[in-house]
C-alpha cells in the first residue's frame, strides 16, 4: 500500500471541491481532531455541509468516519478518554464553544444509530415524543400532531397509525429504525446524522430507509456514514472519503466515483481494498 | 501397545475416576448439608409445633416458666419485618444514589469512593453493634429522639415510646447502613448493564444526565434494581448481632413493634439472646428452633426472588431489541 | 417547501425555554447523589475513628495477653479471645477450604450437567442462610450429641459459612484459565488430578487465594454461630471439648456489662478485631493489585456481590 498522496493544504488545488458552492452551509466542521489516549482517530478534518443535501462519508473500517460523525453532535462527551478539538458550527454557532450550553444546541442535530435502539419499555407514541417531553411540550393535541408528522416523514405512519400504543420492540427491525428516525425528527432538528442506518436491515427495509432519506433531504442537511458505496451513489449529493483518520477527498458524489482525483480514492472505489 | 503403556493408561483412568468421584462428593456436600439442616430444624422444633400448632406463628406469648410454657413467634416475625422494611426504606434510596454517582463519576473519584463503600461490608456486625450502642445511639437519642418525643410524643404514635435509644429505629438505621454495600454494588452492575445505545439515544435527544437516567437507565433496569433491593432485604432479615445489641430485648407482647422509639425483638435477636439459657428438655429451645425455621424459610424465599430478578435482568442485556 | 420550514419553526417555538431549569434540576440531582455517598461514608469514618480513638487507650501488653479480670474491675485482658479467634479461624479453614476448593473444582471441571446446576443453585441459596441458623445446626448435631460445648462445633459452623464462598471463587478462578491448558495436559497424557492441581490451580492461584483470604476475614468477625457452639470463656484454650473465647464473643459480652471499664475493654477488643480483619482485606487487595493480575480484578467485582 503506497503512502498517502500529499495532504491537501490549499483548498483550491486540493481534492476537496469547495467551488460551485452557492447555497448556504448548514454545518461546518473545522479542524476537527479526535484522539483516544493520545492516538488520533480523526486528524484535522474540515468539511462543510450544505442545507437540504445528503453527504455520504465512506472509507474502510477504522478510517474514522463514524468517529467524525459523532463529533457533529458532541456524542463524544459520553466517551471517557476521548479528546475533541476543533469547531463544529451550526448556523454560526460553534457547538464546542465554551460559552454556549450544548444541551440547547445538540437538539438541533438528530442522530440515527447503526442498530435500531428505540426505548424498549415505551410505546411507539412515547418513543417519538420522548424528546418533545424533555423540551416541555405537553399539549396532547400538539404531541399528536408532531407524532403524525414525524412518522409520516419517516414513512412509518401508515404502518403503525392504528396502534401507536404498541410497544416499540414489537416492530420489525426496519420499522424500529424508521421509528428511530421519527424520534430524531420529532425534535425538529436542522441536521440529521445517520451512522450506517441500514447496515443491520434486510434489502427491502434498506430500500425504504433510502427512500426516506431522499425525501428528507428536501428539508434537512443529512450526513450519512456508509460502508456501502452503491448506497452512497444512490442517495448522496456529496461524498467524503476518509482513510486512517484523514479526509482524502470530498466532492460531488458523481464526480468522486467516476473521476476521483486522488489515487487512494480511486483504489477504494474500485474495490481494491475494503 | 506394550504392557507398561497399558498399565499406565489403566492407572490414569482409575486415577481420573477417583478424582471425579472426590470432586462430585465435595460438590454434593452442600446438598447434603441443606437437607440435614432442614431436617434438623424441623425435627428439633417439632415439640413446639405439636404443642402450639400453627398458632405458634400467630401467638404472642413468651412464657418459659415450667408448667405454664407458652410460646408465640409473631412479635419477632413482626420485629424482623419492621426493622428490615425500615432499613430498606432508608438504605435502598441511598444505595441507588450511590450507584448513580459512582457509575457516572470518573474512575479517579469513583474508584476510591466505591472502595470505601465496600469497606463498609468488611466491618463485622458486632462492631456495628458496639458503635451503634455507644456512639450513634447517644447522639441519635439526644439530638433526634428526645426532641421528637417531647414535641410529638403524645400525638404521633410513631414517637410515643420512651426515647432511650435501644429501639426499632436505631436498630433499623444501623441495618440500613449495613445493607448499603450490597445493594449499591448490585445496583451498579445492573445500571452498567444498560446498553450504551440506549444512553446514546437519550443523549442525542438533548437529555441532561438526570434525564438520561430517567429515559434510558431506570426503565430498562427497573426489574434488576428491585432485585437488588430485595437482596438487601434478605441481608437485613438475616442480620443478627448489630440488631441484637440495639433492639432493646423485649419479649412477648411487649416486643410487638408499636413505636419507633419502643423496644422490640427480631427472630435472630431472640435466638441470640436466649438460646444458651434455654433448656433443651423444655419447650423453650424447640420454640427458638422453630423461630429459626421460620426465619430460614423467609430468608430463602426472599433471596431466591431477589436472585431471579437480578439474574434475569443481567441476562437480558441486549435481548430487548431484536431484529 | 416554505410551509414545511414554517411548520418546523412553529413547532420549535413550542419548545419551552426550559434548558436553564433542566440544568438546575440536573445539578440538584448531582448534589443529592453525592450526598448519598457522603452519608454512607460518614458512619464508616466514625466507626474507624471511634474504634481507634477509644480502643487505643485500652491496648497494652497485659491487655493483649492476660485473661479477663472480674467484671467491671478494669483489669485483665482479652488474651483468650485473641487466641480463640486465631484457633477458630485456623480450624474452620482446615475444614472449609478443602471442601470449598474441591467443590469449586467440581463446578468448574465437571460442571456441565444437571447435578452441577443444582449444586450451583443450592450453593447460592446456602450462602444466604442466616449465620445464626448455622450455629443452631452445629449445636444440634455436635453440642447436643456430645453433651457439651465444643470447639469443633464452632469450627464446623464457621466452615459452613466459608465453603460456599470458597467454592464460588475457586470456580470462577478456574474458569478463567484458558481451556488450552487442560488440552495441553491431556495431550501429554497426564491424569486429571495432576492437570488440575499442578497446572490449572497454579494459574488460578491468585484468584483462589484471594477468595480464601476474603472468606477468612469474613468468618473472623462472625459472632452468632459461636454463641451456642463455643459459648465463650474467660480462660485460655484448654481442650476441644470445653468452651472457648473469641474476639467477637468477648466484644458482645463486654458490651452487655454496665461498667465503663468493660466498655473500654470492648473498644480495645474491637480495635484488635478490626485490625485483623481490615488487615487481611486490604492486604489481599494491595498484594494482588500490585501484581496486576487479570483474574483478580474480575474476581473482586464478583466478590463484592457475594461476600456479606
Amino acid at each position: 500500500m503506497t503512502a498517502l498522496s500529499t495532504k491537501p493544504t490549499d483548498m483550491e488545488t486540493s481534492s476537496i471541491d469547495t467551488k460551485s458552492i452557492e447555497s448556504k452551509y448548514k454545518m461546518i466542521a473545522e479542524n476537527v481532531t479526535v484522539s483516544y489516549d493520545g492516538i488520533d482517530a480523526v486528524k484535522n478534518v474540515t468539511m462543510k455541509f450544505k442545507e437540504k443535501s445528503v453527504t455520504a462519508l465512506i472509507g474502510p473500517s477504522g478510517c474514522g468516519k463514524t468517529t467524525f460523525l459523532r463529533c457533529l453532535n458532541r456524542m463524544h462527551d459520553m466517551t471517557k478518554n476521548a479528546k475533541v478539538t476543533g469547531k463544529v458550527m451550526i448556523d454560526d454557532i460553534d457547538l464546542y464553544s465554551k460559552d454556549i450550553d450544548p444541551i440547547y444546541h445538540r437538539r438541533k442535530v438528530g442522530m440515527v444509530f447503526q442498530k435500531p435502539n428505540p426505548f424498549p419499555t415505551m410505546s411507539i407514541f412515547d418513543n417519538v415524543t420522548a424528546g418533545l417531553r424533555l423540551n416541555g411540550v405537553r399539549d396532547k393535541r400538539i404531541l399528536d400532531e408532531i407524532v403524525e408528522d414525524s412518522l409520516k416523514m419517516a414513512y412509518l405512519w401508515d404502518e403503525v397509525k392504528n396502534d401507536l400504543k404498541k410497544s416499540a420492540i414489537e416492530l420489525s427491525g426496519g420499522q424500529q429504525q424508521r421509528l428511530c428516525i421519527a424520534r430524531a425528527l420529532a425534535i425538529q432538528p436542522e441536521v440529521l446524522l445517520m451512522d450506517e442506518p441500514a447496515s443491520a436491515l434486510d434489502p427491502i427495509a434498506t430500500q425504504k430507509i433510502e427512500e426516506t432519506i431522499t425525501e428528507l433531504k428536501k428539508d434537512y442537511a443529512i450526513i450519512i456514514v456508509t460502508h456501502n458505496m452503491q448506497q452512497a451513489i444512490r442517495v448522496s449529493d456529496y461524498t467524503g472519503f476518509m482513510y486512517l483518520g484523514d479526509l482524502i477527498e470530498f466532492r460531488e458524489t458523481k464526480k468522486l466515483f467516476t473521476d476521483p482525483k486522488d489515487e487512494l480514492t480511486a483504489k477504494y472505489v474500485q474495490g481494491h481494498f475494503g | 501397545m506394550n504392557k507398561t503403556n497399558l498399565g499406565l493408561k489403566k492407572r490414569r483412568i482409575i486415577s481420573d475416576k477417583i478424582f471425579k468421584i472426590g470432586a462430585t462428593v465435595a460438590g454434593t456436600y452442600v446438598l447434603v448439608i441443606v437437607v440435614l439442616i432442614a431436617f434438623q430444624l424441623i425435627s428439633e422444633s417439632y415439640p413446639v409445633w405439636e404443642e402450639e400448632g400453627l398458632s405458634f406463628i400467630t401467638g404472642t406469648d413468651w412464657n418459659a416458666v415450667e408448667g405454664r410454657e407458652s410460646f408465640g413467634a409473631l412479635p419477632y416475625i413482626l420485629g424482623t419485618l419492621t426493622t428490615s422494611a425500615i432499613a430498606m426504606a432508608i438504605g435502598v434510596p441511598l444505595s441507588i444514589g450511590i450507584a448513580m454517582f459512582i457509575s457516572d463519576a470518573p474512575a479517579k473519584i469513583g474508584g476510591p469512593l466505591g472502595f470505601l463503600v465496600e469497606l463498609l461490608a468488611a466491618v463485622p456486625s458486632v462492631i456495628y453493634g458496639l458503635w451503634g450502642l455507644f456512639v450513634f445511639r447517644i447522639y441519635f437519642r439526644d439530638w433526634i429522639e428526645t426532641p421528637l418525643h417531647n414535641a410529638f410524643g403524645d400525638n404521633i404514635w410513631l414517637f410515643s415510646g420512651n426515647p432511650y435509644g435501644l429501639d426499632i429505629i436505631t436498630a433499623s438505621i444501623i441495618l440500613a447502613i449495613m445493607i448499603i454495600p450490597t445493594v449499591s454494588a448490585v445496583s451498579r452492575e445492573i445500571m452498567k448493564a444498560v446498553p450504551q445505545q440506549q444512553k446514546e439515544a437519550a443523549y442525542m435527544l438533548g437529555a441532561t444526565k438526570w434525564e438520561m437516567f430517567k429515559l434510558a437507565i431506570f426503565p430498562y433496569s427497573k426489574t434488576g434494581l428491585i432485585g437488588a433491593s430485595i437482596l438487601g432485604l434478605g441481608r437485613a432479615v438475616g442480620e443478627t448481632m448489630a440488631v441484637t445489641m440495639l433492639i432493646g430485648n423485649a419479649t412477648g407482647i411487649g416486643a410487638i413493634p408499636s413505636s419507633l422509639f419502643g423496644p422490640s425483638q427480631t427472630m435472630s435477636s431472640i435466638i441470640a439472646n436466649e438460646f444458651v439459657e434455654a433448656s433443651p428438655a423444655s419447650l423453650h429451645m424447640p420454640a427458638l428452633i422453630g423461630i429459626g425455621l421460620i426465619l430460614l424459610l423467609i430468608a430463602i424465599v426472599i433471596n431466591v426472588i431477589a436472585h431471579l430478578l437480578v439474574t434475569r435482568m443481567l441476562k437480558i442485556k441486549e435481548g430487548a431489541i431484536n431484529n | 417547501m416554505n410551509s414545511i420550514q414554517n411548520r418546523r419553526q412553529e413547532y420549535r417555538s413550542l419548545f419551552k425555554q426550559n434548558v436553564a431549569k433542566r440544568l438546575l434540576v440536573d445539578k440538584i440531582v448531582r448534589i443529592i447523589v453525592f450526598s448519598c455517598v457522603i452519608i454512607a461514608i460518614i458512619p464508616l469514618g466514625s466507626i474507624l475513628v471511634e474504634v481507634f480513638k477509644n480502643g487505643i487507650t485500652a491496648i497494652s501488653i497485659e491487655f493483649l495477653t492476660e485473661t479477663p479480670g472480674s467484671a467491671g474491675s478494669g483489669e485483665g485482658g482479652i488474651g483468650p479471645a485473641i487466641q480463640g479467634t486465631l484457633i477458630i479461624i485456623g480450624l474452620s479453614s482446615l475444614i472449609g477450604v478443602p471442601i470449598g476448593v474441591m467443590s469449586g473444582i467440581f463446578l468448574s471441571e465437571y460442571g456441565d450437567n444437571k447435578l452441577a446446576r443444582s449444586v450451583r443453585f443450592f450453593n447460592d441459596v446456602f450462602m444466604e442462610f442466616p449465620s445464626i441458623i448455622l450455629g443452631i445446626f452445629a449445636f444440634l448435631i455436635i453440642v447436643l450429641v456430645l453433651g457439651h460445648f465444643s470447639v469443633w462445633a464452632g469450627a464446623f459452623a464457621l466452615s459452613l459459612i466459608m465453603f460456599p464462598i470458597v467454592a464460588r471463587t475457586t470456580e470462577e478462578s478456574l474458569k478463567m484459565v484458558p481451556i488450552t491448558y487442560r488440552e495441553a495436559g491431556t495431550a501429554l497424557g497426564l491424569t486429571k488430578w495432576i492437570i488440575t492441581f499442578r497446572i490449572i490451580i497454579s494459574a488460578a492461584k491468585s484468584g483462589m487465594i484471594t477468595g480464601i483470604l476474603l472468606s477468612v476475614s469474613r468468618i473472623g468477625g462472625e459472632t452468632a454461630p459461636l454463641i451456642m457452639t463455643i459459648l465463650g470463656s474467660s480462660q485460655f484454650f484448654s481442650s476441644m471439648d470445653t468452651p472457648m473465647d473469641a474476639l467477637p464473643l468477648r466484644i458482645w459480652r463486654l458490651s452487655l456489662l454496665p461498667y465503663d471499664s468493660a466498655q473500654l475493654q470492648g473498644w480495645g477488643a474491637a480495635l484488635v478485631l478490626i485490625i485483623i480483619i481490615l488487615g487481611i482485606n486490604l492486604g489481599v487487595r494491595y498484594y494482588f493489585s500490585n501484581k496486576k493480575n487479570l483474574f483478580f480484578g474480575k474476581l473482586i467485582k464478583q466478590r463484592r456481590n457475594t461476600i456479606k
